[in-house]
């Protein structure tokens, strides 16, 4: 058996009203070549202008992966010439990157690791190419996206860890409103290192990198493809060749690129036409108050404070705002457990069904605490407040109302309740002799009960007063 | 026209009295600038149409000539290489832009060494750049055109970019004034990149009082430039008579001091030096001081090295743009790897490609402590030295050559002191981002020769100010080539 080891490089597109570098949109589907700024196309003469707000982001995401933030933010430019890279450098960090040597929690099968980040990094991203027959297309709406790099270390051990760190991350950008990190979009982008070692040697095997991987699915497929390849090889007593391959999702192999003899050489210098701009404590400190409680501490806490299941409590974290929905009904008064059955079994079925977000539907967490209170009080059934609760979600209306407008709220109230059954006894005076002789008509006093109210009489409060009535002709 | 010999003040006068109109100067502009054009190559581009504008600045309706790597809407800006030739731009460098608005008028884009690199002005696609005070002898470089056009008095002021002396080298062979300001006083959006970190815009005019104009006109903060400066709020054009009584100049001796060169032959060397002292004698009767210090000569011998690896270095990437997919002439090619690389390798000149190659090979991995970090070092020893030296002096005072406009074709040795420090220090100007100015001093062998003041970062005022100075002591204002007499 080898030890798998594996690193991750990930590009995500930063979410900002404007490009990392220019003017222009920074907006996904629209038509090609419609987000286009004279410095996306790096005409003669353009300089660059950093967006503080994709700066601030960078940072955000810095400090939320607990790395190192540097003093001054500065860029750097590789250079390297492509089509899709109009300037013939991308702007990128290469010294000062915004985050070093930070770390991410993860837990993997309820065990919990931790992945080390080498880096994270502001660049811009580069146009998008599309290679037909004989002639290729350049969309430059791409061009100048900002787009943050992230860079593990070679701490991954498994298909598995790396699929839970990317998730992890993705929650990250989400739950810090940094980016949509939607992999369809192609916001979301991986590169796998990846290489195998036997269980007690001492250094690394030979690395094989994949680039751009676009779909989580496919990062799986690729690691445990080139599991089985290398595993392989090695058996056989061959060696791995360091090189890039390309995953291929139809086939669900991958293919030798190029051989890297060489790393490339993108000859990195200091972007002059940037001045450092100084990053304050106190730039820092209003940032670390915008990130939110992350996914990772908020199934710890729902866990260990409120005694859900990690099942239930990586189902209520994975959307920030059921998250939060389920803590403003504790905030309500909430017993976390019944909240936690509610919306995991109802709520979000109804969330899935018609595929909205949690912010979409009418019920807020008080009118769900109510309905609750409700049920708790015995005036409904658990099976009437489910069906309230469903109606009430797709008819948007309060549910507790809900209740009073079917009328179906119980009858628990002892008062009531004996006005009805000496009612029912004295309309039924002739049977008292057999229900006294031990004849089976008990049943039937309980039954006209129920049909004088309509079936709302609370069962066993109506049994006990009819007993009691009975007992005392 | 005999109105565009004169200076901006005379100018405005005369379009002010309306003895003259904004198109009698721009059609006289392009008529003479028609008529030089086939024996001095100054433009690359001569207007037919005037610009209307409604500015109000004391330039409106002069006439101007715009180096041809200023990015002009919808007119050719070419950088006088091949890979731009038929290159029309989309957007406005706000160089232009700001004198739009100041209702200058634009009557033509001239000649530059390929791309800005060079210095010689006789690397543009379009040709060679000839001298206005004899033909038999360049210009200068890279701002070339520009420095010919006032010289020959077409216009009383051009525009050019300065990255280690392509506006002061040229005015100082055209007898010509040259200024570039503190780095970042004026904006580069728009100015086609040669080396970021060094380059400078700035302008040539008759005398210093124009150059403190246009400056005014010119200079301020713009969004689209990062590293331009806050406007200091300053009207250059009031300050530049104020008294310089007690300022404090100094010339290196390393490189002044005749008695260091007392084994050369070099007669036009050793006149330059003998009319510097002359003139030093002359501001020295303004109350000024000038001394001469010592400089480490290590230092001054690596200016030049220095210089040239940065700038090649910054240059490579900078032009990596130019591939002929976006813009510019496309290349053949079986794959989009190889239109690039064709588009370049037709697109380029010689000497550019060997530029491109050292500033690839300066930044390679296994290169770049030795040549391109080490490079930066000794700009900043530079650097803080003449900030040492700034705090007992305003200003350093050189000449802004070692001799007159060389003969085309004359090779100079590279290795001398005269080469290594006399024709290269002009490049700490650029190192440090220090206001510079060249100004005629004087004549040898009926060429002109110049003087240069470079002065603190952020003191362009005092810088005009002394120039302005200086200039009324040492008797060349308004100089004009006398082209009419000798050779037309």
């Amino acid at each position: 058996m080898y030890k798998v080891v594996i690193g991750l490089e990930v590009h995500c597109e930063l979410k900002t009203v404007s490009k990392n570098f220019s003017g222009s949109r920074n907006e996904y589907s629209s038509l090609p070549n419609s987000n286009v700024a004279t410095v996306d196309l790096g005409f003669p003469g353009i300089l660059p202008v950093v967006n503080k707000e994709a700066v601030k982001k960078a940072l955000k995401m810095a400090l939320a992966l607990n790395c190192e933030t540097p003093d001054i933010i500065t860029f750097d430019r590789k250079n390297y010439f492509y089509p899709d890279l109009p300037k013939g450098y991308q702007i990128t960090q290469m010294h000062k990157p915004v985050g070093i040597n930070g770390y991410v929690m993860i837990n993997v099968d309820g065990v919990d690791k931790k992945v080390l980040i080498h880096d994270t990094h502001l660049e811009e991203d580069t146009a998008s190419l599309d290679h037909f027959g004989n002639y290729s297309l350049i969309d430059y709406n791409r061009s100048g996206i900002p787009l943050l790099e992230t860079v593990t270390e070679p701490c991954l051990n498994s298909a598995k860890e790396a699929i839970a760190f990317l998730e992890t991350l993705r929650s990250m950008f989400l739950y810090c409103d940094t980016s949509e990190a939607r992999s369809d979009k192609g916001q979301m982008r991986c590169d796998v290192n990846i290489s195998l070692m036997k269980e007690d040697a001492k250094e690394l095997g030979t690395k094989v990198e994949m680039k751009n991987i676009n779909s989580f699915n496919n990062v799986k497929e690729a690691i445990e493809y080139e599991i089985k390849r290398q595993t392989e090889i090695l058996e056989s007593g061959g060696k791995v060749i360091q090189e890039t391959r390309r995953y291929d999702d139809e086939d669900k192999k991958t293919y030798s690129m190029r051989q890297k003899v060489d790393a490339i050489d993108y000859k990195y210098f200091v972007e002059p036409n940037i001045p450092p701009v100084k990053v304050t404590s106190e730039w820092l400190e209003e940032i670390k108050r915008e990130i939110p409680m992350l996914q990772y501490e908020r199934i710890n806490l729902y866990m260990n404070e409120y005694g859900i299941s990690r099942k239930d409590a990586t189902t209520l974290v994975k959307d920030k705002a059921i998250a939060e929905y389920f803590e403003d009904g504790i905030k309500e008064g909430g017993n976390p457990k019944t909240l936690a059955n509610w919306i995991v079994s109802i709520i979000m079925g109804h969330l899935n069904k018609f595929e909205i977000g949690i912010d979409k539907i009418y019920l807020t967490p008080k009118m769900l605490m109510e309905l609750i209170k409700v049920l708790d009080a015995g005036k409904i059934s658990i099976k009437q407040a489910k069906e309230v609760l469903y109606k009430a979600l797709e008819e948007e209306k309060d549910p507790v109302k809900l209740v009073d407008e079917l009328g179906i709220s119980q009858i628990g109230d002892d008062s009531e309740i004996r006005v009805i059954v000496l009612e029912v006894i004295d309309e039924n005076s002739h049977l008292i002799g057999d229900y006294k002789a031990g004849k089976k008509v008990f049943d039937y006093f309980v039954g006209q009960v129920m049909k004088k109210t309509k079936g709302r009489a609370n069962p066993s409060t109506t049994a006990r007063i009819l007993r009691e009535e009975l007992d005392k002709r | 026209m005999d109105i565009l010999k004169l200076n901006i003040d005379d100018i405005r006068e005369k379009l002010d009295s309306n003895e003259v109109s904004s198109q009698d100067l721009f059609d006289a502009s392009l008529d003479m600038a028609h008529k030089y054009q086939d024996e001095y190559n100054a433009f690359v581009t001569i207007m037919d149409k005037k610009e209307e504008s409604d500015g109000k600045s004391i330039l409106r309706g002069i006439p101007y000539a715009l180096k041809d790597n200023f990015s002009t809407k919808g007119i050719l800006t070419t950088a006088s290489s091949n890979i731009l030739k038929d290159y029309v731009p989309v957007f406005d460098s706000t160089v232009y832009t700001k004198l739009k608005e100041s209702g200058a008028v634009l009557m033509g884009k001239t000649v530059l060494d390929e791309l800005a690199m060079g210095g010689t002005g006789t690397t543009g696609h379009t040709g060679v750049v000839r001298n206005p005070w004899n033909k038999d002898r360049l210009i200068g470089g890279s701002s070339a055109g520009s420095a010919c056009a006032v010289a020959l008095g077409i216009v009383p002021f051009a525009i050019g970019s300065d990255t280690g002396d392509s506006i002061r080298k040229p005015a100082a062979f055209g007898g010509v004034v040259g200024f570039k300001p503190t780095y970042g006083r004026i904006s580069r959006y728009g100015l086609f990149a040669f080396a970021s970190s060094l380059d400078h815009v700035g302008c040539f005019t008759r005398c210093v009082r124009d150059a403190a104009y246009v400056t005014d006109v010119l200079k301020g903060q713009d969004e689209k430039d990062m590293t331009s400066l806050e406007d200091d709020g300053k009207v250059y054009a009031s300050l530049i008579d104020n008294d310089v009584k007690g300022r404090k100049l100094f010339y290196i001796k390393e490189a002044c001091d005749i008695e260091n060169y007392k084994d050369s032959n070099d007669d036009e060397l050793l006149e330059t030096l003998k009319k510097f002292h002359e003139n030093l004698d002359k501001i020295r009767s303004l109350g000024i001081v000038v001394e001469g210090v010592s400089f480490d000569k290590e230092l001054l011998n690596a200016i030049y090295p220095a210089y040239m690896t940065i700038s090649c270095a910054e240059a490579t990437s900078n032009n990596a743009n130019l591939t002929g997919i976006l813009f510019g002439p496309r290349a053949e090619g079986s794959s989009i790897n190889d239109i690039m690389f064709n588009a370049r390798t037709q697109g380029f000149s010689e000497l550019i490609k060997r530029r491109f190659i050292l500033g690839s090979y300066i930044l390679q991995k296994e290169n770049q402590e030795k040549l391109f970090l080490n490079a930066g070092r000794v700009r900043r020893l530079i650097v803080n030295k003449m900030n040492d030296l700034f705090k007992e002096y305003d200003g350093l005072i050189m000449p802004s050559s070692g001799g007159i406009a060389p003969l085309f074709g004359t090779k100079s040795d590279q290795l001398s002191d005269r080469y290594l420090i006399l024709e290269n220090h002009l490049a700490i100007g650029n190192f440090g981002g220090f206001p510079s100015i060249s100004l005629p001093s004087g004549f040898v062998n009926d060429m002109p020769i110049s003087i240069n003041i470079t002065g603190r970062v952020m003191e362009d005022d005092v810088v005009l100010n002394m120039a302005n100075k200086i200039e009324s002591v040492m008797g060349y204002k308004n100089i004009v080539a006398k082209v009419g007499e000798k050779d037309v």
